[in-house]
């Protein structure tokens, strides 16, 4: 286990700091720095470990949620993160660089198959409601298309909501459509498509951006392919 | 039982308000010694003055009636409040005038380590000399307050406010799309900017590549030849502007504090020409910022004259300040 420099320690000098993310995206984000030539055999053993020494980079791992977190404060430089992530804090300042274009996915609607409610809802009580884990995009969609929404935060499946009666339909991410398949859920409209984002700070943008631009055209050539 | 106070806001004991205390005096020192007098305003001021220097800028974070039904509103910021003493106060009076402040502002901000909704600021205004000689004095001044502060690592940004908005002009961009545009430079969205400009239909490709490359270059005077050869009226400008402005910094021996950056763009909106922006690697936000505003004084009473200035977040200097020096520690130990 090696250490690291403290969250805001200089960083004129030292390794670049890199959030990986854990989760769906971690397959593809490790194949390709390995395509942009880092060192990443330790992250795929089973280490427990959550910092990395990669030559000339440190290998931070985080939930995909809490990269911008960390990413904004400068605890990282640089890091990699899902759109639906960034559409959900969009308050966080940090800079979005590049579309990796993998991890792709849908951020959808989705209702019971044949169920009429999120329709009836609407017409009948004037608003539909929406159980999901990100609940500003759900509130900012319904917004925008002119309806009226209550949306119900979850923290676990959301696909459960609408099968008990929590809500008339979901706003969740959808990779290949089988949980919602699986739960009798069908998508019905669209909000957006998501891919892995290289985002960076603001201020290693500016005081490393040599070390930050050649990173990310190697990543822009790798992924391009 | 706990009485809380309002998000946003802090208590400050002594051992922290002493160094804030020697940070401020530190200031002020230097900006009197470069010829500025410190002004004071009140921290509450009718809400329609804030939002006639600034209608985004004015997003305070407390407003309020006074008894005789007067909208209020706690200042967002010292340079609206100084525009409107300048105009009020000095009406016929011979500029320049070279004014500094230590004080309080308040804005809706989501409360975080640096970043609170009441907040510590200090900074200079210089009314009356224009760009480039006036923003080279304000750049100088700012160099000595962040040396003043022990941060002689920190960084100045110098960008300009104009030019991406007249590049989109040029290339025949404007409405919708180009408020859409500048609103992902702003946020440093530059997926969405690639995704917008790939999008605009009966533009050159030539046109395409400058609205892409342009936003990341930054750096030093070499910047300006890499824009030049992308090319463009708006360019030519811009960078010309940039270009004088840092032969007048080069003059007075400050131009390697400066990073030039064709990105940069603030949130405010009263910015005209030169944009700045304070870094220091010790820190992962912004220590302040600042400009030439030359059409904000016309909001206020009769006679426009061109402005500069530049204000310091003092929380964050001190955070970075208390960093640099853990810093240092650990190289003089690993010695």
């Amino acid at each position: 286990m090696s250490t690291v420099e403290g969250p805001t320690r200089a960083r004129v000098g030292g390794r670049l700091k890199f959030a990986v993310p854990r989760g769906a995206l971690f397959g593809d984000t490790v194949d390709t720095l390995d395509a942009i030539g880092v060192e990443v055999s330790e992250l795929r053993t089973d280490s427990r470990s959550l910092v990395f020494e990669a030559g000339e980079l440190t290998l931070v791992t985080m939930r995909p949620s809490d990269v911008p977190t960390y990413v904004e404060a400068g605890a990282a430089d640089l890091g990699i993160t899902g759109k639906d992530v960034l559409m959900e804090q969009p308050d966080r300042h940090v800079y979005e660089f590049l579309d990796l274009r993998y991890g792709a996915c849908q951020m959808v609607v989705a209702g019971r198959r044949g169920d009429e409610r999120l329709g009836e809802s609407e017409r009948r009580l004037g608003s539909v409601r929406i159980a999901t884990k990100y609940p500003r995009t759900a509130e900012r969609y319904f917004e925008e298309t002119g309806r009226q929404a209550e949306v119900i935060e979850v923290k676990g499946s959301v696909e459960l909501a609408p099968l008990v009666g929590l809500a008339d339909g979901i706003v969740d991410l959808v990779d290949t459509g089988r949980t919602l398949a699986e739960n009798d859920l069908e998508v019905r409209e669209e909000i957006a498509r998501c891919t892995a984002r290289l985002v960076g700070n603001r201020i290693a943008h500016k005081l490393r951006g040599a070390e930050v631009d050649d990173l990310a055209e190697r990543l822009r050539k790798a992924t391009e392919r | 039982m706990i009485d809380p106070i309002p998000p946003g806001t802090r208590d400050i004991m002594p051992a922290e308000m002493r160094e804030l205390r020697r940070l401020q005096r530190n200031l002020a020192e230097t900006f009197e010694r470069h010829g500025y007098g410190e002004v004071a305003t009140p921290t509450i001021e009718y809400h329609d003055v804030l939002t006639r220097g600034d209608a985004k800028g004015a997003e305070t974070a407390y407003r309020f009636f006074d008894e005789s039904g007067e909208l209020l509103a706690m200042r967002s910021d010292m340079t609206i409040p100084i525009a409107r003493l300048v105009a009020t106060r000095f009406a016929n009076a011979q500029p320049p005038f070279r004014f500094f402040y230590e004080g309080n502002a308040y804005r809706a901000v989501r409360p975080q380590r640096g970043q609170m909704r009441e907040f510590m600021q200090a900074g200079v205004e210089l009314i009356g000399p224009d760009a480039p000689e006036g923003t080279a004095e304000v750049i100088e001044v700012l160099v000595a307050a962040l040396d003043a502060a022990g941060l002689s690592r920190a960084v100045i940004g110098l960008g300009d406010a104009d030019l991406y908005r007249q590049l989109l002009a040029d290339v025949g961009v404007d409405g919708e799309v180009r408020d859409e545009i500048l609103d992902r430079l702003a946020t440093h969205d530059l997926v969405g900017i690639e995704e917008a400009v790939g999008a605009l239909g009966g533009i050159a490709e030539r046109d395409r590549e400058t609205l892409l490359r342009l936003p990341t270059l930054r750096g030093g005077p070499e910047v300006v030849d890499v824009a030049q050869e992308l090319g463009g009226d708006a360019v030519e400008r811009a960078t010309s502007r940039l270009q004088a402005t840092f032969e007048a910094l080069s003059a007075r021996g400050i131009a390697e504090r400066v990073q030039l950056d064709l990105g940069l763009l603030r949130d405010l909106g009263y910015y005209t020409g030169a944009i700045l922006e304070v870094y220091d690697p010790a820190l992962g936000h912004i220590l302040g910022g600042g400009g030439r505003y030359d059409e904000l004084m016309g909001r206020f009473g009769s006679r426009g004259l061109p402005a500069a200035g530049f204000a310091l977040y003092l929380e964050r200097v001190h955070i970075a300040q208390a960093e640099e020096e853990r810093v240092a520690g650990e190289g003089e130990e690993g010695r």
